[in-house]
Formats: C-alpha cells, structure tokens, sequence
C-alpha cells in the first residue's frame, strides 16, 4: 500500500508527466465546472421553491455553502500538500500548495461576503461576531498570512517550506470552524446538510446546493492546474534565465 | 538541561543590561492603553465595560512588538547556526527563547496591569481575573510568536509580516482571555475560559517548539 502510494507520487513528481496530465484533466474541470455551475444556478435561482421563513433570500446558499466547504477544502489540500513537501519533499506539492491559497482565500472572501449580505436581512447585522463567522476570518486572516510568507523571501523555495510549517500550524482552526456551530450556541444555524442521518435541508433544494458544489470544486481544480502549470513555466524561466547569466 | 537555563540566562542578561527592548514594549504597552480614554471618550461606565478587551489587545500587541528580534538577530550575527550546533536539541533553543521572552516581556506587563486597570476603571473582581488569565494566557503569546519569529528569520519586511502570521492565532487567547475577565466582572465565572486558556497554554506547548525548530533549521539551510 505504501509502496504503491509513494511510487504514485513519484510518477506525478515529474513536472513534465504532471503537465501531460494536467493538460487532459483541464478541459473536463472546465466542462464540467460550466455546466454544473449553469445547472445549478437555474435549478437554485428558478426551479427551487422559496423558503417558507427566509423567503427568496435563502436563494444566497447556493454560493455561500460551496463557498464554505471550498474554502475548507482548500485549506485541507494546501494542509496536505504542505506535509508531503516537507516530509517527501515532492517537487510539485509545493506548487499545489502555494496555488491552492489565493484560491482558497478567494472562497473564503466569498464566503464572508454572501454570508455578510445573507445576515442584513436575516440577522438585521452585515456583520456578527459569532465563533463562526470569527473563525472563517480567522482563516481568511491565515491564507492572506501564508500568501504573504510564501512570497517574502528571495528564494522560492524558502519561501514555499515557510508557508508549509505555516499552513501545518493553521490547520488547528479547520476544527474549530467544522464544529463551531455545534460547539457554541451561536446565531449561525448549524450544519443542515452533512449530517449523519437525513439532511434536514429540504429535498427540493439539495440537488441545486450538490450541483453548486461540484461546480465550485471542479473549477478549484481547474483553477490550480492553470496555477501550478503557471508555476512550473515560471520556475523554468527562472532557471533558463539563470543559465543564460551564468554564462 | 544545563544549556537551557543557560540560553534562559543569557537572553535575560542581554535584555537587563542592553535592554531597552522589553522597556519600549513595557511603555508601548501603557501608551496604548491611555490612547483608549482618548478615543473614546473619559465616561467611565464606557471604559468599564471595554477595560478588559483595551488592556488584553495592548497586552497582545505589546508582546507581539518585541517578538520580531527574537531569532534575528542571533541569525544575522551567526549565533543561532552555533545554537544549532550545541548538543541541546533546537526544540529547547525555541522553547528557552520563548521562556526568556515571556520572563522579559510578558512579565513586566502584567506586573503593570494593575495600575492599568485603574486607568480604566476596571473593577477589583476583574484585576484579579485579569493578573490570572494573563498568567495563563501570555505564555501562549511568546510561544506562538516564536513561531512566527522562526518562520519570518531573514524575510523581507519581517516586522510587518510577523503582525500578518501570528495575529490571527492570537485571537483565540484573546477571545478567552476577554472572556475570563468579562465573567469575572459580571459575576457569571470565568472557570470555562480560564481551562481552555490552561488548555491553549499546553497545547501550544508541546506543538510550538516542533514547529519554530523546523522553521530555524529552514533558515539554516
């Protein structure tokens, strides 16, 4: 088992196979994330029926919980990407993971923006201090903080192990966000779509909520191939350019 | 464990004797407290009620001032790479450095918070809270600024990134220490945010020092 992982690992630390791999999962992160992008706003914004306590305005859901759960999600890659780096010192993870946080601080800001305009009209407040909505500007506040290490050293690559140690030591507030709602009786409604028995989410709203989902994940995925393949080419400017002045 | 006092010794020499450090960090500290009555206004009910939120991001923002030129200096001048090489594992460098920080700086604070508190009018039942949940709370500062000193060794603009790294992480310490104070003021109890800053404290005591020796070694490279 072990051994089969890491000679996986190793097939994708070629940065050339992973630009050959990347360049055939591309177009269907772009397709699929249109089309279920396209499909899930009209099922959400038409086909879904009003809410019969918040009304239309529920309607922000559909992006406010994708949001959410990639803003998480790409916390969790960067996490996992930032491990293998230091501990496997794999050539690409690095790259994944400095990819993966504007993206994630992009859903993140997301995130807080809908959830912003969703609590004026529920709440009567733009903003809350609850330990939810603290701890998502907690990890807005930690993606901003790992942009700004990973770019602050001369050398690339020191500056990719410190966002590394930096985005292990963040991963502490991944819990505390999950289970802030079940944790402290806050205003923010708990989980309604995750739970173990029956989502209490009405069935007529959850296939327009998946379908957003996979849209915003799909073009996470999109987003990071065209950020690491990027990344690649740059370093290889880089390295090029090197070679041309130490001629 | 000889070489750890050592480092503890050393570093508190260094700070009582060139140490205008710790004192700018102890007037910074009281400098923005006073700000606060300006600001707001000299009602006393008003800075009653924010007395332990004014004095405890003081208390953070003082701590985090002198953090900066925790590992710096030593790596510019070379002593953190002798560090490094001493038999004493680089986990117990980070972990003395914290401690002497937190002797120097945190110390010194809450040493002068009661006089603090009375600029801003706090009461009896809330100093008392307030010196314990700073005794609880400001070891984890120094140990998670440590962190984030470690990690910014040798970065451009160092200062300013620190504040970036490590505000957010402080922000639960601050929640519960605010926490602590306010219930002690209100009559509520403060024994459940006192045990999860007890719990922060040893929590960030067994991960920090793994985490700034990983980053030293970094720099070291």
């Amino acid at each position: 088992m072990a051994d089969r992982s890491t000679k996986y690992l190793h097939w994708l630390a070629n940065p050339a196979r992973f630009l050959r791999a990347a360049r055939a999962v591309y177009p269907w992160c772009a397709g699929i994330a249109v089309l279920s992008l396209a499909a899930g706003l009209v099922l959400g914004l038409y086909a879904a029926p009003a809410d019969y306590q918040m009304g239309d305005a529920y309607r922000i859901i559909f992006v406010h919980v994708p949001a959410a759960w990639m803003a998480l999600f790409a916390y969790v890659v960067m996490a996992v990407a930032s491990a293998m780096a230091l501990i496997w010192k794999h050539p690409l993870a690095d790259l994944i993971a400095k990819g993966s946080a504007p993206v994630g601080a992009g859903f993140a800001f997301i995130c807080l923006v809908t959830g912003s305009l969703w609590g004026k009209p529920m709440w009567g407040a733009w903003w809350v201090w609850d330990a939810r909505l603290t701890s998502v500007l907690i990890l807005f506040f930690l993606y901003l903080a790992h942009i700004a290490l990973t770019n602050a050293f001369d050398d690339p690559k020191r500056g990719a192990k410190a966002g590394a140690i930096l985005a292990l030591v963040g991963v502490v507030n991944l819990p505390i966000i999950k289970f802030s709602v079940d944790w402290w009786n806050t205003l923010h409604q708990p989980s309604s779509i995750t739970k173990l028995d029956a989502p209490s989410v009405d069935p007529s709203m959850l296939p327009a909520l998946l379908l957003m989902a996979l849209g915003f994940t799909a073009f996470y995925l999109g987003v990071l191939i065209l950020r690491v393949r990027a990344e690649i080419l740059a370093r290889k400017i880089r390295s090029l350019r090197m070679m041309q002045a130490g001629r | 464990m000889t070489g750890f006092y050592r480092i503890v010794g050393h570093e508190l020499r260094l700070s009582v004797r060139g140490g205008i450090g710790s004192l700018v960090a102890l007037i910074f500290f009281v400098v923005t407290v006073a700000l606060f009555p300006l600001g707001v206004g000299p009602e006393l009910e008003v800075l009653g009620r924010i007395a332990p939120g004014v004095v405890w991001v003081a208390a953070l923002l003082a701590a985090m001032l002198s953090m900066e030129r925790l590992f710096q200096t030593d790596y510019e001048d070379g002593t953190l790479e002798l560090l490094a090489l001493s038999p004493l594992p680089l986990e117990l460098v980070v972990l003395a450095k914290c401690l002497a920080h937190w002797l120097s700086t945190a110390l010194p604070l809450i040493i002068i918070s009661p006089v603090l508190s009375l600029l801003v009018n706090m009461s009896a039942d809330g100093l008392v809270m307030l010196i314990a949940a700073m005794f609880l709370g400001t070891p984890t500062l120094s140990l998670i600024g440590g962190v984030g000193a470690a990690l910014t060794v040798g970065a451009r603009r160092g200062g300013v990134l620190l504040a970036l790294l490590v505000l957010p992480l402080y922000i639960p310490v601050l929640i519960f220490g605010v926490g602590a104070v306010e219930g002690a003021i209100s009559g509520y109890g403060s024994t459940a945010p006192l045990m999860i800053l007890g719990g922060l404290f040893l929590g960030a005591l067994v991960l920090t020092p793994f985490a700034g020796a990983a980053a030293l070694r970094l720099a070291l490279e």
